[in-house]
């Protein structure tokens, strides 16, 4: 059975719903053992990152989320839930994941017209070729909500690419049997629902 | 690049879709949730649902309408009209409503605002701002007032300085609704709408006045906003929101036409 990770931290509904949508029942959980032990993994999120980390910590979900990682089964981060794969944020100066190399970052513009959170629809360029991406081409617009930006430290591990003020940004990480989006699939209309259904299907070893 | 959002609103009211002119006479138009769905099919990027039903008993019927909504549209939408607690906002959230809108509750108590953005996201709080132009005067530096309960009452506060509170609070996002403009379809406030958007650091949606697509070019161009709300221009369907988005693209807009 596919689980969505609750850590208290935002849209575990909407994200259930869409899978419902594409044929993928997922049962909810906050329990380590559920997690570890799920054939997929869907880890989301919105809101603070330093918060999110703590939860996982405090539920025992961060060492579920790397007995699973290390299982080599399919593990899919939305937004908060991408950044928190990486080693550091930023934002609380707060230790994460590690599962990917690298950091997040705050966006900082000179120029006060590009708001700071990015809000909205943008443009993804697909840099490589992935299972998960062969039904969507570079171009294709997801919806955006979020402060920090993930800078992977390899670039292997870059997937996709957004850009927003004068930032061009990774927006897609995939790694082994990882792959996140910073956007939220949930909300950004069929193509979201293409990348969910892709993820339904999808096998790393393959 | 970051695209132009077209967001549609829809007014309920006991479940049904309303249309107002300048909030009174309003009238129904039809199911909130086949119109949202609708939208969705042609591409719209957000929706928002505002609740103008008059009695709180019938509020259930709106928790209903978001369900159903939620099932089928994958799009961000927000709920607005009535909220008055985090009670009230994390009610909509479970039924499924990415974000919530506070308006005359939070002029009477602006605590709301940070106490929502604290319990569901800045990123999930919008103010929500009804706007009268007035006499430009000490009290009113930037000439426009707020006014709360669909525009009858005035509350004695300058817009801008609300607008510049509201985000300091917390809100994540500002609709700036024009109640002069509004339901008229003769075009958006420009200059309130830009007076607002240069003064903010968080995104605007600029509302009230949609009648042609030029409107959408101004105050998406001139006007600064980051994103338009359309009503009676699609609810009649006089125009359609993949038309509109076309329109726009062809003008230089940046707006999503892919889906």
């Amino acid at each position: 059975m596919p689980i969505i990770v609750d850590y208290d931290a935002g849209n575990v509904r909407s994200v259930q719903r869409a899978c419902e949508y594409v044929g993928m029942k997922a049962e909810i959980s906050a329990d380590p053992d559920v997690v570890a032990r799920a054939d997929r993994v869907i880890f989301p999120g919105v809101g603070s990152a330093a918060s999110a980390v703590d939860t996982l910590q405090d539920r025992g979900l961060d060492e579920a989320l790397h007995t699973f990682h290390q299982s080599g089964r399919p593990l899919l981060g939305i937004c908060l839930g991408l950044q928190i794969l990486l080693q550091h944020t930023e934002e609380g100066d707060k230790p994460c994941l590690g599962m990917v190399e690298g950091a997040c970052e705050r966006f900082d513009f000179a120029d006060r017209s590009f708001k700071v959170p990015h809000i909205g629809w943008n443009e993804v360029a697909f840099t490589r070729e992935h299972p998960m991406l062969s039904q969507l081409k570079s171009g294709d617009e997801f919806y955006f909500v979020h402060s920090y930006y993930a800078k992977p430290r390899h670039e292997e591990n870059n997937l996709g690419t957004t850009t927003y003020g004068d930032r061009t940004f990774c927006s897609v990480i995939g790694k082994e049997n990882l792959f996140a989006t910073q956007f939220h699939l949930e909300k950004s209309g069929k193509l979201g629902l293409k990348l969910l259904e892709a993820f339904k299907n999808w096998s790393p070893s393959c | 690049m970051l695209s132009k959002r077209i967001i549609a609103c829809l007014d309920v009211r006991d479940g049904k879709l309303a249309k107002s002119v300048k909030f009174v006479d309003t009238k129904d138009i039809g199911d909130p949730v086949s119109k949202a769905r609708e939208y969705y099919e042609d591409g719209l990027d957000e929706l928002v649902f505002y609740d103008i039903t008059a009695s709180s008993d019938a509020r259930n019927i709106m928790l209903d309408v978001v369900k159903q909504v939620a099932n089928e549209v994958y799009i961000p939408f927000s709920v607005g009209g009535g909220i008055r607690t985090v009670d009230d906002a994390n009610k909509l959230l479970w039924a499924g409503a990415e974000k919530i809108n506070v308006n005359s509750a939070a002029v009477l108590r602006p605590e709301l605002i940070a106490e929502c953005a604290h319990a569901i996201g800045d990123q999930n709080t919008v103010l929500s701002m009804d706007i009268k132009q007035v006499e430009m005067s000490r009290d009113f530096p930037s000439g426009y007032e707020v006014v709360i309960n669909g525009g009858r009452k005035p509350m004695g506060i300058d817009a801008l300085e609300w607008a510049l509170r509201g985000e300091e609070l917390g809100a994540g996002e500002l609709v700036v609704n024009s109640i002069d403009a509004d339901g008229t379809r003769e075009g958006y406030e420009i200059n309130l709408t830009r007076m607002i958007a240069e003064a903010v650091s968080i995104p605007v949606i600029a509302s009230g006045g949609a009648g042609k697509p030029e409107h959408l070019l101004e105050v998406l161009t001139e006007g600064k906003a980051d994103a338009a709300l359309v009503a009676s221009m699609v609810h009649f369907g006089d125009y359609t929101v993949s038309g509109l988005k076309q329109w726009l693209h062809d003008q230089g807009v940046k707006v999503r036409l892919r889906y």
